[in-house]
C-alpha cells in the first residue's frame, strides 16, 4: 500500500540556520505518527512547509503517491492537509461556526453567509466524532480544552484527512489531554492519518504508532512504541545521555518567610483573578502552584512581586505588609521574580547581557556612584556570572535578544538567584526551554531551597510541579481548590483538581 | 467542563462612581434652575418652530412657557440625582442612561433659555445636525473599511481634503457634477492606494503614513488653491446637487421635511451606511475582512489572502473618503476654501471609535457631534451672550468628552494598525 503522505528530503534554510535537513518522513494511512524533537529542532517548520506556509529549498511532497507543490494553505486544504496550530488560529470574538466556516463559507442566495447551514455541519460533525461544542458560542467565551475541538472540527469540515497537530496538549489538563488522546484514536478508526509534533516523551509513548525523532534539523531516526522507551527517545533527541529525574532530598522547612491571607487580584478587565487566596511558604521548601493556564497564577505572581496592586488581602515578607509596596521595595526587601514572559517582563532584548544583569542593582553601589553608571564594576559582574551560570555567549556586551531562549533565562537566573534572596518566585521557569537547560534550571532552582530560600513556584507543566514541589496547591478560576503534600500527589488526583473538581485525595 | 470563561464576573460599579454620578445629576438640575430660571422672566415663552426653514407646510410652532419648563427641567433632574444617591446602588447598570437623559435635558434647558421670548427653528436644528453628520458618518466609514481589515486609517481628513477640491475643480471645468463626484471618489481611491501600499507593502508606521499624507494633502490643495481656484473663479464653481423631496414620505410632518428634503449625499449616506452594515456583518466579504482584521494569521492559514483583502479595504476606504470630501464642495458650499474640511476627518475617526467600529454607531456619533456644531451656529444667530469662540469649541468639547469619558467600553480590532508580516 502507497503511504498517504510522503516528505523527501525536505531542506529548508533561514538566515543563519538550517531548520530542515534532508528530512524524510512517511506517513501511513490511518497511523498517528509522532514527530518528537526539541524546541527548535525544525519540527514545526516541516510542518509549515508541509502546510504551505513556507516553501522548502529543496526536496518534495508526495500525497497519495503523487506529488504536490504546497505554494499556499490553500494548496494544502486541497490536498487534504489540515493543521491545528501550536497557536490556536481562532478569532475570540467570532461564534464558532464563524470561526469554522471562514475560508469555506456556506452561502445564501450568492451573497450572504448562511450560518445556519454551516452550523449544522458543525453539529454534524461534532455528533459524528464526539466533539462536543456549542455552534453558536463565541470562542472567547470557551476554554481552551473546547477551543482545541473547535481547530480539530475546522479540519474536519474541510474534509482534511491528514491531520497535523502541533503541540496539542501543551494548554490542555491531563485529563483533557486523555480526553483528546480518545479523540485522536477515534479519529484514526474513522479512517484519518495523524502527525503528531510534540517534545513530551511520556505522550509519545501513551498515543504514537510510530515515532520519528528530529534534532537540529536532521532526522535521527524512526522507531515504533514498541521498540523505543523514555530514556532511548531522550537520548535521540538531545544527542547525549540526559538524567531525566532529579536528586532531590528531603525539605527541612524554617520559618515562614511569606504569609498570604485572603488576597484578592483584579485583571486588566476587572474581573477577580485571584479571588480570596491564601497560603504560606516557609523557609527550604519548595510550593508548587498548579493550574491550567489563565487561572489566576498570572496575577497572583504579578500581586507577590509588587507588579499588580491586590484588590484585598495581604501579603507578608519576614512579617512585613508588602501587598501595597513597591516592586523596588520588594526586590530589596529580598524577593527574586523569575517571570513568566521572559521577552516582555524578564529582559530588555535590545540592552547587553552585563546591563541586563544589573537591572534590579544598578542604582546601587559598586554599579552606581550618585548618577553615574560604573562600567568596570558592571562588566566585571557580568563576566563572573556569564561564567558561573554557564551561559553561552560571545561576549557580555552581546544583546540579550540574540540569545537562545535557554540562555535568555539564565541571565535571568543568573540576575536574581546571585542576590542574597529570601523568596523565589519562579513563574514558568522552563516554558519552551531544551532538556538541558530545563535540567539545569531545576537544578539551581533546588540549590536555592537547600541554602534556605522560601520558593514559589508557578507551572503549568505538571511534571515540573510534581518533580521540584514539597508542597502543591491547585488553582482553580482565582481559588486554591486543594492542597496536596509532594509525596502524596498524584497526577490523575492533581489533575481533577485543575479542571475544579474537587476530589478527596486525603 | 462547562462552557464558562474562567474569571468570576465582580460588578464594577463601583461606590464612588455611583455617589459621583449622583452629585453630577444634582449639579446639573442646580445649574438648570440657576442659569437659566432664574434669568427668564415670567410670562415669557420659548417658540421651537417645527418646519425648517423654505418648506411650504404648516405644521403649528411648539409654544412653552420658559420658566415653568425650566423649573421642570430642574426638578427631574434633582429628582434623579437623590434617587441615585438613596437608594443603594442607585440606577445601577442603568446609570449611563439615566446620564444621557440629563444631559439631554441639560440641553433642553438651555435651547428653552436661550430663545426664552424668541422663536428657535428645532427642526431647522436637527436637518442642520443630520447635514453635518454626513461628512462625518461618510468619514467614519472610511475609516471603519480600513481599521476592520487591521489598518489603522488616520488620513482620512487628508483624503477628504483631496476628494473635495478635486470635486470642485473637475466639477467647474466639465460642468458636470457627477463628473466632479467621480473624480473625488476616485482621487480619494488614489490616496487610499498610496497609504495601502506604504503600510501594507512597505509596513511603514501607520500612523507616520497617514500623517504624512494629511500634511501632502494641505500643502498641495492650498498650492493649487492659491495658483488657480483663487485666480479664476470659474474653476472653482461647480455649482451643488440640489435637493430633492421623496415623494409622499417627505411629506411627514415634522420627520419628512428634516430627513427626505435633502441631497444626494444624504442619501447616499443613509444608504452606505446600511449597506455597510450588512456587508460586514452578513456576508462573505464582511466575515473574511473582519478575520484580516481580528487574526491576519487564522485567515492566512485559512487561505484567506490578507494582503488583498487589505488593499481592497483601504482603497475601498479611500474612495468612500473622498466621497465625503465631495459633500463640502458639491454637497455644501458650491466651491473649494483652503483647509476647508477644518479637523472633520478627526473628528470622523472619534465618531467611529465611539461608534464601537460599526457603521449605525458612527452615524449615530456623527449626529451627536453634527448636532453640537450646528447648535453653535443656531446660537450666535439668536445673540446668546457667549462668546462665539466658545460656540465654534463646542463640537471639539464633545468629541473630548466623548472620547474620554465613554470610548473606555469600545473594542477595535484586535489587530488593527498591526502590519502583517507573512513569515
Amino acid at each position: 500500500m502507497t503511504p498517504i503522505l510522503e516528505l523527501r528530503g525536505i531542506t529548508k534554510q533561514f538566515p543563519g540556520v538550517l531548520a530542515n535537513d534532508h528530512i524524510d518522513l512517511t506517513l501511513e494511512a490511518g497511523e498517528i505518527h509522532a514527530l518528537l524533537g526539541e524546541n527548535g529542532a525544525g519540527k514545526t517548520t516541516l510542518m509549515n512547509i508541509l502546510y504551505g506556509l513556507y516553501l522548502p529549498d529543496e526536496g518534495e511532497i508526495v500525497v497519495r503517491g503523487k506529488r504536490i507543490v504546497t505554494r499556499s494553505p490553500n494548496d494544502a486544504i486541497a490536498a487534504g492537509i489540515g493543521m491545528v496550530h501550536q497557536h490556536f488560529m481562532l478569532i475570540p470574538v467570532f461564534t464558532v461556526t464563524e470561526n469554522v466556516m471562514l475560508g469555506q463559507e456556506s452561502m445564501r442566495a450568492g451573497v450572504f453567509l448562511d450560518r445556519e447551514a454551516a452550523a449544522r455541519r458543525v453539529r454534524e460533525i461534532s455528533d459524528l466524532y464526539k466533539l462536543e461544542v456549542d455552534p453558536h458560542a463565541y470562542v472567547k467565551d470557551l476554554p481552551v480544552g473546547v477551543q482545541q475541538r473547535v481547530e480539530i472540527i475546522k479540519l474536519l469540515y474541510r474534509q482534511a484527512d491528514i491531520l497535523i497537530l502541533d503541540e496539542p496538549t501543551a494548554v490542555l489538563t491531563p485529563q483533557e489531554a486523555d480526553e483528546m488522546f480518545k479523540i485522536l484514536r477515534s479519529l484514526v478508526e474513522q479512517g484519518k492519518s495523524i502527525i503528531f509534533i510534540t517534545h513530551k516523551l511520556r505522550e509519545v509513548l501513551e498515543i504514537a504508532d510510530r515515532i520519528t525523532v528530529i534534532r537540529r534539523g536532521k532526522v535521527i531516526g524512526t522507531t515504533t512504541v514498541a521498540e523505543a522507551d523514555q530514556n532511548t527517545l531522550a537520548e535521540m533527541m538531545v544527542g547525549r545521555e540526559v538524567q531525566l529525574s532529579l536528586d532531590k532530598g528531603p525539605a527541612k522547612p524554617g520559618d515562614t518567610v511569606l504569609e498570604v491571607t485572603n488576597l484578592m487580584v483584579l485583571d486588566e478587565r476587572k474581573q477577580l483573578a485571584v479571588d480570596g487566596v491564601s497560603f504560606q511558604v516557609r523557609a527550604g521548601e519548595v510550593l508548587g502552584v498548579a493550574g491550567v493556564q489563565g487561572n489566576g497564577q498570572t496575577e497572583l505572581v504579578e500581586a507577590l512581586t509588587g507588579m499588580r496592586k491586590p484588590l484585598s488581602g495581604s501579603i507578608r515578607l519576614l512579617g512585613q505588609e508588602i501587598s501595597q509596596a513597591t516592586p523596588r521595595k520588594i526586590t530589596e526587601m529580598g524577593v527574586a521574580h523569575v517571570p513568566e514572559d521572559r521577552q516582555q517582563d524578564g529582559l530588555v532584548l535590545s540592552f547587553p547581557i552585563s546591563d541586563n544583569l544589573v537591572l534590579n542593582t544598578y542604582y546601587q553601589e559598586p554599579y552606581a556612584r550618585g548618577a553615574v553608571l560604573q562600567e568596570k564594576p558592571i562588566l566585571e559582574n557580568a563576566q563572573r556570572l556569564i561564567k558561573e551560570f554557564d551561559i553561552r555567549t560571545p561576549s557580555a556586551l552581546t544583546n540579550a535578544g540574540s540569545l537562545s531562549g535557554g540562555n535568555q533565562q539564565k541571565v535571568i537566573v543568573a540576575r536574581e538567584f546571585s542576590r542574597p534572596i529570601k523568596l523565589l518566585v519562579a513563574s514558568q521557569p522552563t516554558r519552551g526551554l531544551d532538556v538541558g537547560s530545563v535540567e539545569y534550571i531545576h537544578r539551581r532552582i533546588l540549590e536555592k531551597r537547600d541554602s534556605g530560600c522560601a520558593v514559589v513556584l508557578v507551572s503549568s507543566e505538571l511534571d515540573e510541579i510534581m518533580e521540584l514541589s514539597d508542597r502543591i496547591v491547585v488553582m482553580y478560576r482565582g481559588q486554591i481548590v486543594g492542597e496536596v503534600p509532594a509525596e502524596k500527589a498524584t497526577k490523575e488526583g492533581i489533575g481533577l483538581l485543575m479542571a475544579g473538581m474537587h476530589a478527596n485525595l486525603a | 467542563m462547562a462552557t464558562t470563561t474562567l474569571r468570576r464576573e465582580i460588578e464594577v460599579v463601583s461606590p464612588t462612581r455611583q455617589r459621583v454620578m449622583g452629585v453630577i445629576f444634582l449639579i446639573i438640575g442646580a445649574a438648570i434652575w440657576l442659569l437659566f430660571s432664574r434669568s427668564v422672566q415670567t410670562g415669557q415663552v420659548t417658540t421651537f418652530v417645527l418646519t425648517p426653514g423654505g418648506i411650504d407646510m404648516s405644521v403649528p410652532d411648539w409654544k412653552l412657557p420658559s420658566l415653568a419648563t425650566l423649573n421642570v427641567l430642574a426638578a427631574a433632574c434633582a429628582f434623579l440625582g437623590a434617587f441615585q444617591l438613596a437608594r443603594a446602588r442607585g440606577f445601577g447598570k442603568r446609570t449611563n442612561l439615566v446620564l444621557g437623559i440629563v444631559s439631554g435635558f441639560f440641553i433642553f434647558g438651555f435651547l428653552t433659555w436661550a430663545a426664552a421670548g424668541q422663536s428657535l427653528n428645532l427642526a431647522g436644528l436637527l436637518n442642520s445636525s443630520l447635514l453635518k453628520a454626513v461628512p462625518l458618518t461618510l468619514g467614519a466609514m472610511s475609516g471603519i473599511l480600513c481599521e476592520r481589515a487591521g489598518v489603522v486609517n488616520i488620513a482620512i481628513e487628508g483624503m477628504m481634503l483631496a476628494g473635495a477640491m478635486v470635486g470642485a475643480l473637475i466639477g467647474s471645468l466639465t460642468g458636470s457634477l457627477l463628473a466632479g463626484l467621480l473624480t473625488a471618489v476616485l482621487t480619494g481611491a488614489l490616496m487610499g492606494l498610496v497609504h495601502a501600499v506604504l503600510s501594507i507593502k512597505y509596513k511603514t508606521d501607520q500612523i507616520i503614513s497617514g500623517t504624512v499624507i494629511n500634511i501632502f494633502s494641505i500643502g498641495i490643495t492650498s498650492y493649487i488653491s492659491a495658483k488657480f481656484l483663487q485666480v479664476y473663479q470659474d474653476l472653482n464653481n461647480p455649482g451643488i446637487y440640489a435637493n430633492w423631496d421623496i415623494p409622499l414620505i417627505s411629506r411627514i410632518p415634522i420627520l419628512g421635511p428634516i430627513l427626505f428634503s435633502n441631497n444626494l449625499f444624504v442619501y447616499a449616506m443613509l444608504i452606505f451606511m446600511i449597506a455597510l452594515h450588512i456587508a460586514l456583518f452578513y456576508t462573505r466579504w464582511g466575515l473574511r475582512l473582519r478575520s484580516v482584521g481580528e487574526h491576519p494569521k487564522a485567515a492566512d492559514t485559512l487561505g484567506i489572502n490578507v494582503y488583498r483583502t487589505r488593499y481592497m479595504a483601504v482603497i475601498l476606504g479611500g474612495m468612500m473618503a473622498g466621497f465625503g470630501g465631495a459633500y463640502f464642495t458639491l454637497g455644501s458650499v458650491g466651491r473649494f476654501d483652503e483647509v476647508m474640511t477644518a479637523g472633520r476627518g478627526f473628528i470622523s475617526l472619534a465618531a467611529m471609535i465611539f461608534g464601537n467600529w460599526t457603521p449605525f454607531g458612527s452615524f449615530g456619533a456623527g449626529l451627536l457631534f453634527g448636532f453640537a456644531d450646528s447648535l453653535a451656529s443656531k446660537l450666535a444667530i439668536l445673540g446668546v451672550k457667549i462668546p462665539s469662540q466658545f460656540l465654534l469649541m463646542a463640537p471639539y468639547v464633545a468629541t473630548m468628552i466623548v472620547l474620554a469619558g465613554v470610548v473606555g467600553r469600545s473594542q477595535a480590532p484586535a489587530a488593527d494598525g498591526q502590519p502583517y508580516e507573512k513569515e
